[in-house]
């Protein structure tokens, strides 16, 4: 009896930078087979984005690729220029339960896999169809990406300073929020197919999606015609609350102090109880009032200390606080390394690299299966000819042909 | 009321919710694909209420718009899982349950005798979801978790903002969102592998693994292999250049958020596959309108490289884009980045938001009844389209014990009376 949740699914993984294999990531952890599809002359587009191990730029060097490829998949390169390659789809679509895909509009229709034609081929397939604005609509065929979906879904006009125009988050940071919805969508889809045994199409668009995590925002402009306000890292209902610089170079210390026995703990902690009771702090509206004075005051405290000491002391105290990591903290902190956040994996160009993560969350009965990235092409063979069953021969015509380019 | 019985493809499932404000999203999620998800709050009304923004600006329990976004599509009973009868009601309700979602603090269910191996015990079935901020077990487990402690631990922080200024975090929640969102994947995984199994199973959601991991592969990757710290740089992104060793990689600080006449907008000159065309229209219109610098004016985008180009030429071609960016409205450089097809977004504001063309030709808002208050609402709807068994909002977040009758008499069989005498105790 198989006792892993994916075993004997069948995956093909036709996407490709950063929210489309992140979102097949969830199956290949827990047991899925994942045939991830490129092409010779168009790879996956992190496969060329810098860094790259040793500096040195090359297809299976980058250190984005390894990063999003953590689920255990297989890689194989099919040319759908040709026409044969087409052919080939189609027998993999037959293979498949499900098919994932993250292009804008036009590529998959292109090709004539969208998914009228592919559901023709496979009735009960589940296919999830991935871009930034969604399979429909005047925007259907714009390109998208995470460095430009945090603009568009509020999330950059939320951070930064109220002095200032909006610092914006880091990184294409969307990339790592879309996924989960996607992960939801294919897992429920699974669960319906199992009781049904109906497929069914998934169409995200990605700006939709993100959009859910600052709703009461929204909200708040339909029913009372508010915008927001980037407010730097000021809480509206308590103070301190901010990061606050400490000993050292560029080292940081986040406080927050959200209720009144925190405000005279943090002050006996700062070794000067008096403040607690001092009228222009000892009440949340005054702390309010002089939160720039305030600011100052904790600031003077913090940077005597090391962000460590300062989490320590606060956190003993019951004051939530936390050093601002740099990777190397990130490296060695104890919690995620309790939970066994960072894994290394050999990797036959890379030697091992040492920053491969699992799942956002741990079960108590079912373990997840990493797998290293895989090379481009890696597995034709093995899912040409074993999966496919494909004759030797055939295959060897085929690749003179050029169907594997 | 708006009530749809349209299946969905959770439908066959009951969650119970005990979340606060960190947790709300997860049940929320699984609730819009149909899940039958009780929301059950302290008598009186769960605490959160009391987080703003409010309808019409009232500060009133029932006219949060925190609690009304996160809590649609589910319903709404009161109960005080810390008395004893409280306790014995819901390990009824755990029979016929298929998730528990909690958001306490690390130990407090089992503090309560309804840890996971009880409930287990109860319904073998029962998958037991857990978001905190730092996890159930571990040396930060018992660690205070605000936001700024999270955003600013798990190493977010320390790239977000101004290099001359503090690490900086988003003015609203994000950190639990990771949480609660992840809850919902773990949640299905478990589901699907109960259905092999027969078991449920307990997930284990923090925070901190969803933000740790958001700082990405630069963060990760540049310490652990070449002892580079990344720092921040504000409305800008530091592109690496290799060399023929990690010691010789370099950073080409290239901006993504320009100012434009009335806001904000972000733009990269990406050459990478399908990125071209949109490089070479922006750069075509800065020059049609003669704000482009020489350098700008003899760009090969076709044969450009980010690996050997360098800081100075960059600069001359961002600050013709700024010089160009700062004569024109969002709107203005919006409408003409369609016509060209250029990859140019504004920072969209919730006005823009709700104005956004392609949102509104795909249907995205929903109308919510509020009949309570005589008002219709827009709320932002599905998060994925689907064929089959679509994921809507089937009903608005739920008053204080709205469906208490419902549920304690009508499914669990409880006699008004004995509703009377648990209101009075304050069980319900």
């Amino acid at each position: 009896m198989k006792n892993r949740p994916f075993e004997g699914l069948n995956v093909l993984d036709f996407t490709w930078a950063g929210v489309g294999p992140l979102t097949v990531n969830y199956l290949g952890f827990y047991g899925a087979t994942v045939i991830k599809l490129e092409s010779q002359k168009r790879p996956d587009v992190m496969r060329t984005l810098a860094p790259f191990k040793d500096g040195i730029p090359n297809v299976e060097r980058s250190y984005h690729f390894a990063y999003v490829q953590m689920g255990k998949r297989y890689s194989i390169t099919l040319n759908l220029n040709h026409p044969k390659g087409i052919e080939l789809a189609k027998r993999l679509i037959s293979w498949a339960d499900v098919v994932v895909e993250s292009f804008a509009t036009g590529a998959m229709e292109k090709v004539g896999l969208d998914y009228d034609h592919v559901k023709k081929i496979k009735p009960d397939i589940i296919m999830l169809r991935t871009c930034m604005h969604g399979h429909t609509g005047p925007l259907a065929k714009q390109h998208g990406h995470g460095f430009v979906l945090t603009g568009l879904s509020g999330l950059d006009g939320l951070t930064g300073w109220p002095d200032r125009p909006p610092a914006g988050l880091y990184g294409p940071f969307t990339d790592h929020v879309a996924p989960l919805f996607n992960a939801i969508s294919l897992l429920a889809a699974l669960d319906y197919r199992r009781r049904t045994g109906k497929g069914l199409y998934i169409d995200q668009s990605q700006h939709e999606t993100v959009l859910h995590w600052v709703a009461p925002l929204i909200l708040n402009w339909v029913v009372n015609h508010q915008e927001f306000h980037a407010n730097g890292n000021r809480h509206a209902y308590a103070a301190p609350h901010g990061v606050y610089r400490c000993q050292g170079d560029d080292r940081w210390c986040a406080i927050a102090v959200l209720t009144d026995p925190e405000w005279t703990a943090f002050c006996n902690v700062i070794e000067n109880p008096a403040l607690a009771k001092d009228p222009k702090f000892a009440i949340l509206l005054n702390r309010k009032r002089n939160e720039d004075e305030l600011d100052k005051i904790v600031e003077e405290w913090t940077i005597k200390h090391t962000p460590e000491e300062v989490m320590g002391l606060m956190q003993s105290a019951g004051i939530a606080a936390g050093v601002a990591a740099n990777g190397k903290d990130q490296a060695e902190d104890p919690q995620l390394k309790h939970y066994h956040f960072f894994n290394e994996l050999e990797h036959p160009e890379t030697g091992n690299l040492s920053f491969y993560h699992g799942p956002l969350f741990r079960l108590s009965k079912l373990p997840f299966e990493l797998g290293r990235p895989p090379l481009l092409g890696e597995n034709n063979d093995y899912v040409y000819t074993k999966l496919l069953g494909i004759p030797d021969e055939e295959f060897v015509q085929l690749m003179e042909e050029g169907v594997f380019d | 009321m708006i009530t749809d019985n349209t299946e969905g493809l959770l439908s066959p499932y009951r969650i119970l919710d005990l979340t606060n404000e960190r947790g709300f999203l997860c049940g929320k999620l699984l609730g819009d694909l149909g899940a039958d998800v009780i929301k059950i709050e302290k008598p009186g009304g769960e605490p959160a209420r009391s987080i703003g923004p409010f309808y019409h600006g009232i500060p009133d329990p029932e006219k949060s718009l925190y609690w009304w976004a996160f809590n649609v599509n589910k319903r709404g009973i009161t109960l005080d899982i810390e008395t004893t009868d409280g306790r014995e009601i819901l390990k009824r309700l755990v029979k016929s349950a298929d998730f528990v979602i909690e958001s306490f603090d690390p130990g407090h269910m089992e503090r309560l005798g309804l840890g996971f191996p009880e409930l287990s015990q109860i319904n073998p079935g029962i998958i037991m979801t857990s978001i905190t901020g730092f996890g159930q077990t571990g040396p930060y487990k018992d660690y205070k978790a605000s936001e700024v402690t999270l955003w600013s631990l798990s190493g977010e922080g320390y790239v977000t903002g101004d290099p001359d200024r503090a690490p900086l975090m988003p003015s609203f929640p994000i950190a639990y969102s990771f949480a609660a969102t992840s809850a919902a994947v773990g949640a299905l995984v478990a589901l699907c592998h109960r259905s092999v199994t027969g078991e449920g199973q307990h997930v284990d959601a923090p925070a901190y693994l969803g933000l740790a991991w958001a700082s990405g592969a630069e963060v990760q990757g540049l310490w652990s292999v070449d002892k580079t710290i990344v720092k921040r740089s504000g409305g800008a992104w530091l592109r690496p250049q290799t060399g023929t060793s990690s010691a010789d990689v370099k950073y080409i600080s290239l901006p993504l958020i320009y100012q434009c006449k009335d806001g904000n907008v972000r733009f990269m000159p990406f050459v990478e596959v399908g990125m071209l065309p949109s490089t070479m229209g922006l750069t075509n219109w800065v020059i049609e309108e003669g704000m482009a610098s020489e350098t700008l004016k003899k760009v090969e985008w076709r044969t450009w490289n980010w690996q050997t180009v360098s800081q100075e030429t960059v600069d001359e071609i961002t600050q013709s884009f700024s010089r160009f960016f700062i004569k024109h409205t969002k709107a203005e450089l919006w409408e003409g980045a369609q016509k060209r097809g250029i990859q140019l977004y504004p920072l969209l504001t919730p006005s823009d938001m709700l104005e956004f063309e392609q949102l509104n030709i795909r249907n995205y808002w929903e109308e919510v009844e509020h009949p309570e208050l005589n008002a219709t609402i827009t709320y932002p709807g599905a998060f994925v389209k689907m064929t089959e068994a679509p994921c809507r909002i089937r009903r608005r977040a739920p008053l204080i014990g709205e469906h208490n009758e419902e549920i304690y008499v009508k499914e669990l069989g409880f006699s008004i009376k004995e509703l009377l005498v648990l209101k009075q105790a304050k069980v319900i």
